[in-house]
Order: C-alpha cells, then structure tokens, then sequence
C-alpha cells in the first residue's frame, strides 16, 4: 500500500506546485496592478452601444447529443481497459478452449450490443452535422 | 503515514467544502466548477484507499465527461437559477428529515460494526496485496466472468442511454442541405459540366 502511494507522490507534489504558481500569478495582479475603476471600464463593450443582453446564450441542444454519444464510447473503454491488462489470465488455453472461454464471449457480446448502438446512430445520421 | 493523513485531511476537506460551495454558489455555472473540484478530491481520496483505477477513470468519465454535460444542461436550460433558489429555504424541514434519515442509517450500520466484534471479518472483503497483483487486473478479472450480468446490463444500459438521447434530440430539418460524400467523391466531370460549342456571332 506504501509502495502504491509512494508512485503517486510526483502527482500530488505537481498539484502543490500548480496551486502555489497559480495562486501567485492570480495574486500577483491585485498587489502590482494598477486599479482605478470607473463605471466606463467596466461596463461590457459592444461597439458603441450599450449591451443588449447577457453574454451567454443558450447552447443548441445537439451539442449535448454529441457529448452523451462521447460518454458511451469513453465508459466502453473504460470497461475494456481491465479486460486488456487481464487478458492473459482471463483467456487461458488455446484453439477453441479460448475461443469459448467466458471472459472473451462477455466481452464480446458486450461490444456487440454497443455496436447496435453504434450502427443505429450512424443510419440516424447522429454524427453528421447539418 | 503522515504524508498520506496529511493528504487525506486535504483532500476531505476540500472536498466537503467544495460540495457545500456547490450548493451555495450562486451561478450555475460556478457550481458545476465546484462540482469538478468535488470530483477531483473524490479521486484523490480513491487513490489514498488503493483504488487507482476507480480515481482515474472518476477523472476521465466525471471531470471529462459529465461534469461537460452539466455545464451543458446548465447553459442550454436558461433557467433563472437564482429565481428558483429564492425558494428553497421553505424545502429546508424536509431536507433536514431526509438527512436525518440518513444520518441514523449510517449510525445504524456503523453502530453495529462497532458493537459486532465479528463483523470485523464479514466486512473485509479479500483484497489481493497490492506487490502481486495491480489494482486494474484485479478488477478485470473478476468483472467480465464473476460479474458478467452486471456487466452485461451495464451494456443494456449504455445502449438505451445511446438509443434514448438520439430519439429524444435527433430532430433533422428538411430544408437544411446534407453532405454526401458518397455521392460527391463520385460525381464526374461530365455529370456537372458541359461543353457548349458557340458559333461567333450567336448566343447560346
């Protein structure tokens, strides 16, 4: 366990790091920068006229389809990346006797069942942008 | 040891405390940030109990992925957040008795882990030592053959999910033109063009 955390010491001393130049350049600003502020520098500037509403709009809703069918597809890896590093140990024997081995069937029926999926948003026509 | 307390106490923390900004921040948006930074700790903390595998794959799916699709769901909604809050003190007895409930669950199973000298046994699952076998081939070699309806199912799942988002937001405009590329990779010179011969002197 000791050994484990030890390989993640570089991480964690990467975040300290991260936070402490990052705080600094946040920092920084607020104690050299110059700040006189008055109601013209502030306001939003749109090319002469005063803003007509908020900067941010509503997204269109296919966006958010792109990023579900992005979930999937990482969550499938995600579920083949065990598989891959057991692989040895989960497929044992050769010829036929791997072929039918358990491991290897549920993996693939898994994938196939995605593969439904896929074939089905790609005659949609889900991936194509209009 | 003091190192990793030490890291546990930030992470827990940091963790807490972000959860409750995510409820106190006022914009929307700030609080699917805070939601990140919970996901970020939450990691960090699988990676103090061994689960090494489980906190990179909370980073890759939640920070990556559904924390993106918040942030969507947030700026596609357009809902006036602040105005819904206004009146969510009145909903306070109620989430006061669901944490309640909560709070006497876990006593309840806590309490009993304490009071059950033998539990002690129950409760330690066999976890394989870490020098002889990494944490990801663990997983995998249970979870494809000890597991596999649950497995199988979180494939269903997926595929519905999949089927379910298409026929909810797949809506296709008739007068929006499409690119083929079947159709334009095999389009000929003379399909798209002719060659007309003018005499001089006439139009065409």
């Amino acid at each position: 366990m000791q050994e484990l955390l030890l390989d993640y010491l570089p991480i964690l001393i990467f975040i300290g790091i991260a936070i402490v130049i990052g705080g600094v350049l946040l920092g920084l600003p607020f104690v050299l920068a110059p700040n006189n502020p008055d109601p013209e520098k502030l306001s939003a500037y749109e090319c002469g006229f005063n803003a007509f509403d908020d900067a941010r709009m509503k997204f269109d809703v296919r966006f958010y389809l792109v990023a579900i069918l992005f979930i999937i597809f990482d969550l499938e890896v995600a579920f083949l990346f065990p598989w891959a590093v057991a692989f040895d140990r989960l497929v044992e024997g050769s010829g036929w006797q791997a072929l039918t081995s358990l491991g290897l069937l549920s993996m693939f029926t898994f994938l196939i069942v995605l593969t439904v999926g896929f074939i089905y948003e790609w005659k949609k026509g889900a991936l194509e942008w209009e | 040891m003091v190192l990793s307390a030490l890291a546990f106490y930030l992470f827990a923390s940091l963790a807490v405390a972000s959860a409750f900004a995510v409820i106190a921040a006022r914009n929307p948006v700030h609080s699917v940030l805070f939601l990140i930074l919970t996901f970020f700790n939450a990691a960090g903390l699988f990676v103090l109990l061994g689960a090494e595998f489980l906190a990179l794959i909370l980073v890759v799916v939640y920070v990556g992925a559904v924390a993106v699709l918040f942030l969507f769901v947030v700026m596609m909604l357009d809902v006036d957040f602040a105005e819904l809050k206004r009146g969510a003190l009145q909903y306070l007895p109620m989430g006061a008795l669901i944490g309640l409930v909560v709070l006497g669950e876990l006593v309840l199973v806590l309490g009993t882990m304490a009071a059950v000298p033998q539990s002690a046994t129950v409760r330690t699952v066999p976890v394989p030592a870490v020098d002889e076998i990494s944490n990801v081939e663990a997983l995998g070699l249970i979870l494809y053959t000890d597991y596999i309806y649950l497995f199988q199912a979180a494939g269903l799942i997926l595929l519905v999910a999949m089927i379910g988002a298409i026929v909810l937001t797949l809506r296709h405009h008739d007068h929006v033109k499409r690119q083929n590329i079947a159709e334009q990779s095999s389009r000929q010179p003379e399909d798209a063009m002719d060659v007309v011969k003018v005499k001089p002197g006439q139009g065409i």
